[in-house]
């Protein structure tokens, strides 16, 4: 049984949303907005279901109940590929790259044209698809890089590569599950200024834990624990939290 | 005309003539007709090993099962032959002539619904490219749509081998049972025995072996080829950059099941007969070996694969009759262990630098950074003593 949920002027509303595991809820009657252009961090403890929600909304796993209105169209009874093609792009936890090919022809595949399989047959690197390709590229600190095997990039290029394989499609929602992951301090550095390059004209939502890049970086935090909220605001609000500072960020 | 090098690279087509040259010419000259005969029953082997190369080396999606659309192939191509020999005069002795003779003799009076159409030249040539294609869409939209990858749909397909000889067997008195379909004499009045026939045979079957090749390299060097090493690779990435990942998963097994489904046509119409031993678990597999064998990720190799493989097969087998299956797995063995990417492979890593070198004047290239993944390049002699370009 569904919850009819109202329209909103949010770009994304997720209402009462849960997810149940044999009767473990590990999203438990979750209320969650995003903003247009804003950059929103999730932060919370292991297990808190911070990556739930976001496999949720692309649907990678499926709501028990609730709803995830993305536009106002409702996302938790679309397939994966409907879902990206309404404008969800998802980056996974450890990069997800097409390692046997060049950096050019992972940001091709991802480009957002000749989807289905006759059009990938009928598919033409065209001028518009060169162009792109380099301009994000680009963005990504990849351009030198373009003619190389992907599995020959660093850790820090693959997670580079994963978000320029996203910004390619240009999604309205990116959804990050932490980006600076095995970085070093001034690969964080730049992908912080990336982040706040590419939040122009849409929303993100990224999952961390790195206090100091959240900080850099976060318009608004949330945070998770045991599946619900326990936390939401600024981020000075949340770090000065009481309860946040029991269960996460400690004294 | 086709521009091919809008899709082939200069080596591409440089092998492509090469196996031409093989298959059209020196073949040819050097064996007699038996020989020919049974090298043209090789390459029609090939069909399945180049469509496995697309599903298995490509896609990664491995199939056990390959025979079962060999053998429709081949069983529709059968059909026809049988029905065309099959005429009220030359079955006059039978109890019901006009009908095949194993139906005859298992007390069959009327032909087959099922097998009337087969009546029709036309229909069988559509038949041979449908049928297979029609059943392997059944199969993948029901295992992929569902995301049954993997171990598991090897399995399947393996079962479904066993299942479709199992069948084929047991109806003995609509397919032949476990003789198969023989005594196939005519096609359209041309007797297909004749060494002439078989001649004419074996260059359709050349001629058909180029085009699929020159299609599978354009499939292959368009974005679906790439998507297919995508999927193989990080499924998931492929499913969230906007695709429906199980329709292209169909797409690639229904075109391999065509491609095998147009050798085991060639096979019936070379050999003269087809039955379940070409259908089941045993030849599937074996199917999959000579495409190991070639490199699963290159047709061409796939092609000389089936051909090495084959001829080690019929070599041993006329001479140490017991032996050849300890062989076979032993190859099988070695190729996983020594060279995972098969001849191709090995062709990559110690003849391609020279060849491009010397014929394309191509520099060889820089070393990556990273660890070669087709092996380490041989030592090569020529280096020191080669002048400076």
């Amino acid at each position: 049984m569904k919850t009819v949920t109202s329209n909103t002027d949010f770009l994304l509303a997720i209402e009462n949303l849960t997810v149940s595991f044999d009767g473990f809820k590990a999203v438990n009657d979750l209320n969650l907005y995003v903003d247009e252009n804003e950059i929103h961090v999730i932060i919370g403890p292991n297990g808190a279901g911070k990556t739930t929600v976001l496999d949720l909304i692309c649907g990678r796993t499926r709501a028990t109940d609730g709803s995830i209105k993305f536009h106002n169209r409702e996302l938790t009874e679309m397939r994966e590929h409907e879902i990206v093609r309404e404008g969800v792009g998802r980056k996974f936890q450890n990069p997800s790259i097409y390692e046997d090919l060049s950096v050019f022809e992972n940001l091709e595949i991802s480009f957002p044209r000749g989807r289905s399989v006759f059009g990938a047959l009928a598919f033409k690197r065209d001028a518009e698809v060169i162009d792109r390709v380099h301009e994000i590229a680009d963005m990504v600190f990849l351009k030198e890089l373009l003619d190389t095997q992907a599995a020959f990039l660093s850790h820090g290029q693959k997670q580079w590569l994963e978000i320029g394989m996203l910004l390619i499609q240009d999604p309205e929602l990116l959804m990050l599950d932490e980006p600076v992951a095995g970085m070093s301090v001034s690969e964080r550095k730049q992908t912080a200024k990336l982040l706040n390059e590419i939040t122009k004209g849409r929303s993100v939502m990224v999952v961390e834990h790195d206090m100091k890049f959240v900080e850099d970086i976060a318009h608004r935090v949330t945070v998770l624990h045991q599946g619900k909220i326990l936390s939401e605001g600024s981020m000075a609000k949340v770090q000065a939290d009481p309860k946040v500072i029991d269960v996460y960020l400690g004294h | 005309m086709i521009n091919l090098k809008s899709f082939m690279a200069r080596q591409d087509i440089l092998a492509l003539l090469i196996l031409a040259a093989v298959i059209f010419v020196a073949m040819p000259l050097s064996m007699d007709i038996f020989r020919l005969n049974l090298f043209g029953k090789y390459l029609t082997y090939a069909f399945v090993a180049i469509g496995l190369v697309l599903c298995w080396g490509k896609g990664g999606i491995l199939s056990l099962g390959q025979g079962v659309f060999f053998g429709l192939g081949g069983y529709c191509m059968a059909m026809y032959l049988k029905l065309e020999s099959s005429t009220p005069e030359a079955t006059a002795i039978q109890s019901t002539p006009g009908i095949p003779d194993f139906m005859d003799w298992n007390q069959i009076t009327a032909l087959p619904w099922f097998w009337e159409p087969f009546n029709s030249l036309t229909f069988t040539l559509i038949a041979i490219f449908v049928v297979p294609a029609l059943f392997a869409f059944i199969i993948g939209a029901a295992m992929f749509k569902r995301r049954v990858g993997g171990v598991y749909f090897a399995i399947i397909t393996q079962a479904i081998a066993a299942i479709l000889t199992i069948l084929i067997i047991g109806q003995q008195g609509y397919t032949g049972g476990v003789n198969g379909i023989t005594d196939l004499r005519t096609l359209k009045g041309w007797d297909i025995r004749s060494d002439e026939a078989k001649y004419i045979l074996y260059y359709v079957n050349g001629a058909l072996l180029i085009g699929v090749l020159i299609l599978c390299q354009f499939v292959l060097q368009s974005k679906l080829g790439r998507l297919l090493v995508a999927l193989r690779d990080k499924e998931d990435r492929v499913r969230f950059s906007g695709y429906d990942v199980a329709n292209f998963k169909i797409f690639v097994f229904c075109f391999a099941a065509v491609l095998s489904a147009i050798g085991g046509a060639m096979f019936t119409l070379q050999v003269g007969f087809m039955s379940p031993s070409f259908v089941g678990i045993v030849p599937s597999i074996e199917m999959v070996i000579f495409c190991a064998v070639g490199g699963r990720l290159s047709i061409f190799g796939a092609v000389y694969g089936t051909l090495l493989v084959n001829w080690a097969k019929t070599t041993f087998s006329e001479t140490f009759p017991e032996l050849w299956l300890f062989g076979l797995g032993a190859l099988f063995i070695a190729v996983v262990l020594v060279f995972p990417n098969g001849l191709s492979g090995l062709y990559r890593s110690y003849l391609a630098p020279h060849v491009d070198r010397w014929i394309f004047r191509k520099p060889p290239e820089e070393p990556s950074t990273g660890p070669e993944p087709l092996g380490t390049p041989a030592y090569d002699p020529e280096a020191v003593t080669r002048p400076a370009e």
